[in-house]
């Protein structure tokens, strides 16, 4: 009975956290704000309950954080890796199209994962086949193809198939 | 309130970021196909105005003595849509067939990627 | 010296948004020009956020935050334009 009300409540806990807490840091902790955030945080999730698609969780959050402070680290990198080729002359650069063979099943962890592949500077994520088994990448500087698909594996894939345990 | 040595920190990424955004820019402006500038502002969006927020964030902790927040949510939110809206710029190219760097390596593979085929040319007719 | 390394940087990013400009100019197709104005947004929000600190003022905050929403949501609307002809199917 409790646990039906809950449910009925608060839908989706963790969204609605995050809604209250971005109202506080947007307009500054004053107890009519934190009200009004609660009502909000609890009113919203209940109206865009019918247009939710069920997700897989992350299954291991700490291995997620450290996915996190991975990620941020290659940008910083690549960052200033890609900044070196910019600036070196168009004609040593050697952009390519690569296909990355994906293992991913669920849409959420590829979705991160895509996203990561896109953040990461000198990397763009193109496209996907349909039957969601290969991605197209856009490298701006290729040295080899099957070492930069191992990088990605090794580096992104394999980390998120460990938190999300699939 | 704000030591020299906060102050020179600030400054220093500050520039940083800065630099990071004018290179995003130039990589823009002199990139030779469509594929490769769009590198540019993801480049710009990550490191050069995370750089300036964390400056930022830096600067109005130490002058107000209370962390300041509003930032990372700016930072957060580019974050989250810098890869979509890179996407959908891609796909806009495919679909406008946009000319590739003379020295592209696998070229052919726009062509599947537009028809979200495999790589391979034997792959569709299993399908 | 912190003011200075501010107008070094709005310096800076002022150049970014003149190049951004001219790729807007010449193209030479319609998703160049797309990533120009998507990195042009970019760079204001650099420019909005130096101002802020230029002035010692948070309320700069809540317009960079918009103008990073509009950024995305017509970077969004472009490319839908472009890919179907049509904003909202």
């Amino acid at each position: 009975m409790v646990k039906t009300l809950k449910s009925k409540l608060l839908p989706t806990p963790y969204h609605s956290l995050l809604l209250w807490t971005v109202w506080q840091v947007l307009h500054g902790f004053t107890p009519g704000h934190i009200l009004l955030g609660t009502v909000l945080a609890i009113a919203i999730p209940i109206i865009v309950a019918p247009l939710r698609v069920q997700q897989v969780y992350a299954k291991k959050p700490l291995l997620a954080l450290r996915y996190l402070l991975v990620l941020l680290g290659d940008i910083v990198v690549s960052n200033i890796d890609v900044a070196k080729r910019v600036l070196q002359s168009n004609r040593k650069l050697r952009p390519a199209f690569i296909a990355f063979p994906v293992e991913l099943e669920p849409p959420l962890p590829l979705t991160i994962l895509t996203s990561s592949i896109s953040l990461t500077p000198g990397t763009v994520s193109v496209e996907l086949s349909k039957d969601r088994k290969w991605l197209y990448i856009h490298v701006l500087h290729l040295d080899d193809e099957q070492e930069m698909i191992a990088h990605i594996k090794q580096r992104y894939e394999r980390p998120l198939r460990e938190v999300f345990q699939c | 309130m704000m030591g020299p040595i906060t102050e020179f920190i600030v400054s220093a990424v500050l520039i940083i970021g800065a630099g990071f955004m004018l290179i995003g820019s130039i990589g823009l402006a002199k990139l030779p196909d469509f594929f490769t500038r769009l590198h540019a502002p993801t480049k710009a969006s990550t490191l050069g105005v995370g750089c300036i927020l964390v400056a930022s964030i830096i600067y109005f902790s130490v002058q107000k003595g209370e962390l300041s927040l509003i930032e990372m949510l700016i930072t957060l939110f580019l974050l989250i849509t810098a890869p979509i809206s890179a996407h959908m710029l891609a796909k806009a190219g495919l679909h406008y067939k946009a000319k590739l760097a003379e020295h592209t390596q696998n070229p052919q593979l726009t062509e599947r990627a537009y028809q979200h085929q495999g790589p391979e040319q034997d792959s569709d007719e299993k399908q | 010296m912190l003011e200075f390394a501010i107008l070094i940087a709005c310096g800076l990013i002022c150049i970014g948004l003149a190049l951004n400009a001219w790729r807007l100019i010449i193209g030479p197709t319609t998703p160049d020009r797309i990533i120009a104005v998507d990195t042009m947004y970019i760079n204001s929000i650099g420019l909005i956020i130096l101002l802020g600190l230029y002035h010692h003022s948070t309320l700069y905050f809540e317009g960079a935050l918009l103008i990073a929403l509009l950024s995305f949501v017509s970077t969004a609307a472009f490319c839908k334009y472009l890919l179907r002809g049509d904003i909202i199917e």
